[in-house]
């Protein structure tokens, strides 16, 4: 297999400094925010200031990591628990399920490395089960962050929520999204209004190549609908039903496997409102098993602007 | 060049028909010299880490002497059939040490040492911690806290095949975090599985610091012991005291063995030595050409 072109990876912060810097700030102005921290390296070099003393590193110890969260919560705190995707949904999901997401507790689950973003480290370290786990329990609020700028408004805004967030954070520098309409969490951003198919896109690798597929789309006379679902939990059905009523078939992409994932969350929803085909990209069923950059990594799976194109062509035209 | 091994670790193409020659002997007694072989792994170690990615450094070199003393001295393998049936386990519970682990494998002849150059490239199955797809990996890990549990797997298959295979299982310290080692003790200690040896790399270092200020652990070695196992503890850099130490008969009691190994995080590189930022590095030229000169002059008497 010959590798493909890997652009160098740009330099905005990535979303988990970006989450990072908003928790620094908000530390000392609001005195429930604890962050709970376990060896993540993340925090190194940061100063809260007074706040302080509510920074908490437990050490390597995901399981007791949520269960403190939990407790914390329960007496009127606001923890954030930090660890890598992978440890938070499989390894601590237990703890989650019964001790957060059962009581309905305000923790904010900070996951960075999410979906292949931790590359060369390997399939221990690669999330691709997270969004499958956090979203099947009740009271859990998904969120994807892509972009700086989106990560940015959707950490903010989860802030305000009442119950439990998953914060699906990734580990490197990303381009920029297109510009488009503001972020509202629970909402998905509309980025282009097409009459011919709907791409729905989840994470930023899978937002730039659904526009790189769109704009290649336009050049062969089929206009597509772009939307960037960041909040996977609640999903804004009605956002995706109305795009598939007037287009016919979804594609979805995400880096995620492509079983229970996104992708899945869509054709569930779809499946009962509208006889449309939703077609889905995402991770392919078996572990990744050689090293790679995410971009590289995403490009063998097949989580590609072609690949989109090519779905995209096939079933508006055949 | 391909991106899989000829020889994979769990395959072999063909059983052979007696002891196969380079672990027919059992090494419990060996004091071959590792001096030459620990030199060559540090700097295949800061090698790697002068690639593409970046890598482990710290908990590689405080791992070099642990490893080639099970590789080179102490376990009963054939690295030209990895899957023999016969042969003692390693399993590197703190799979950030993998760079460490594949450049022990390939200096002990399960693949060329030349194929170290792939670690991180695009396609390589040379990943940062242990893919099993490179000969001699015998399970994959880098989620902290797995392999103690593993381990006894291994260590009951023994027992129920009737054989003295041993189970090496090599963790770091603030590993020890993790609650499920401590769930995996108590179970060997129980089921008094003798053929299971624990190695803690005692670095004292964590990501973020000093084990003693993020989480302690100490009393260690009491820990270990009310928990109802055997406990040595020794220089982790010096071989023969780790070769004592790891080939230690199982006693009359029974117990499992666990030796807490006394290490330096990025042993060998005094810029970085003892220090939490040596976990993790990605070497510039510079750095990497300083790094080898320092391996260099202290390997000269
Ligand atoms: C379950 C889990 N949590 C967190 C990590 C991230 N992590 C990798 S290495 C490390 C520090 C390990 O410290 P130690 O065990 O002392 O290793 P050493 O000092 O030998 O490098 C951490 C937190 C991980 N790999 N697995
Ligand atoms: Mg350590």
């Amino acid at each position: 297999m010959s590798a493909p072109a890997v652009p160098a990876p740009p330099k905005a912060p990535s979303s988990r400094e970006v989450y990072r810097d908003i928790l620094t700030e908000l530390m000392p102005r609001d005195e429930r925010v604890v962050c709970l921290d376990t060896d993540t390296g993340l925090f190194g070099g940061v100063d809260f200031g007074p706040a302080a003393g509510r920074y908490v590193n437990i050490g390597i110890a995901e399981h007791t990591l949520m269960g403190a969260a939990a407790g914390l919560a329960k007496q009127g705190r606001v923890p954030f628990a930090n660890t890598m995707a992978a440890f938070a949904s499989s390894r601590a999901i237990e703890a989650v399920k019964i001790n957060i997401a059962y009581n309905d507790l305000p923790v904010r689950i900070a996951a960075t490395h999410s979906g292949v973003s931790a590359g060369h480290l390997g399939a221990t370290h690669h999330s691709l089960e997270d969004i499958a786990a956090m979203r099947v329990l009740p009271n859990m609020t998904v969120v994807v962050a892509a972009d700086a700028a989106s990560t940015d408004s959707l950490v903010r805004q989860a802030l305000a929520l009442p119950g439990p967030v998953y914060l699906r954070l990734g580990r490197n520098a990303v381009p920029d999204l297109p510009a488009g309409p503001p972020v509202v969490l629970g909402q998905a951003q509309v980025l282009r209004q097409g009459t011919d198919v709907t791409i729905a896109a989840c994470g930023a690798y899978p937002v730039l190549s659904a526009w790189e597929a769109a704009e290649e789309l336009s050049g062969l006379g089929i206009d597509a609908t772009v939307l960037h679902v960041h909040t996977v939990k609640p999903l804004d059905t009605a956002t995706l039903a109305a795009a598939a009523g007037i287009t016919g078939t979804v594609i979805t992409v995400e880096e995620h496997w492509r079983a229970g994932g996104f992708g899945a969350a869509v054709a569930e929803a779809l499946t009962e409102l509208l006889p449309v085909r939703v077609h889905r990209l995402g991770m392919p069923d078996r572990f990744v098993s050689v090293s790679g950059s995410q971009r590289y990594l995403l490009d063998r799976a097949g989580v590609t602007a072609a690949a989109i194109v090519e779905r995209a062509t096939s079933s508006v035209k055949g | 060049m391909s991106s899989t091994f000829a020889v994979r670790g769990g395959q072999a193409p063909t059983a052979p028909a007696a002891a196969p020659a380079t672990g027919a002997e059992h090494r419990q007694t060996d004091r071959t010299d590792l001096t030459e072989v620990t030199a060559r792994i540090r700097e295949h170690v800061v090698t790697m880490c002068a690639g593409r990615e970046g890598g482990h450094v710290g908990g590689s070199m405080s791992l070099v002497e642990i490893l080639s003393v099970l590789y080179f001295r102490v376990m009963l393998v054939d690295p030209g059939f990895p899957a023999w049936p016969d042969r003692d386990v390693l399993l590197l519970s703190k799979g950030h040490g993998g760079i460490g682990l594949y450049a022990t494998l390939a200096e002990a002849g399960y693949f060329p040492v030349e194929r170290l150059a792939e670690y991180g490239e695009h396609g390589s199955p040379l990943m940062a911690h242990p893919n099993t797809e490179v000969p001699g990996v015998e399970m994959p890990t880098g989620s902290l806290g797995h392999g103690l549990a593993l381990g006894i797997g291994f260590a009951l298959a023994n027992r129920l095949d009737d054989t003295d295979r041993r189970t090496f299982v090599v963790m770091g310290d603030g590993e020890l975090q993790e609650g499920s080692v401590w769930e995996a003790a108590s179970v060997a200690a129980a089921h008094r599985l003798d053929g299971l040896v624990a190695v803690v790399d005692r670095n004292g270092l964590q990501i973020t610091g000093a084990t003693a200020e993020v989480n302690d652990l100490e009393p260690l070695a009491d820990r270990w012991r009310a928990f109802g196992w055997r406990v040595f503890e020794v220089d982790g850099h010096d071989v023969d005291a780790l070769t004592d130490a790891l080939s230690a008969a199982p006693g009359q009691d029974r117990r499992p063995t666990v030796v807490i190994a006394r290490t330096v995080k990025g042993k060998g590189l005094p810029m970085v030595e003892d220090q939490a930022r040596s976990h993790y590095a990605k070497l510039g030229g510079r750095q990497h050409r300083l790094a080898l000169e320092a391996l260099r002059k202290a390997r000269r008497p």
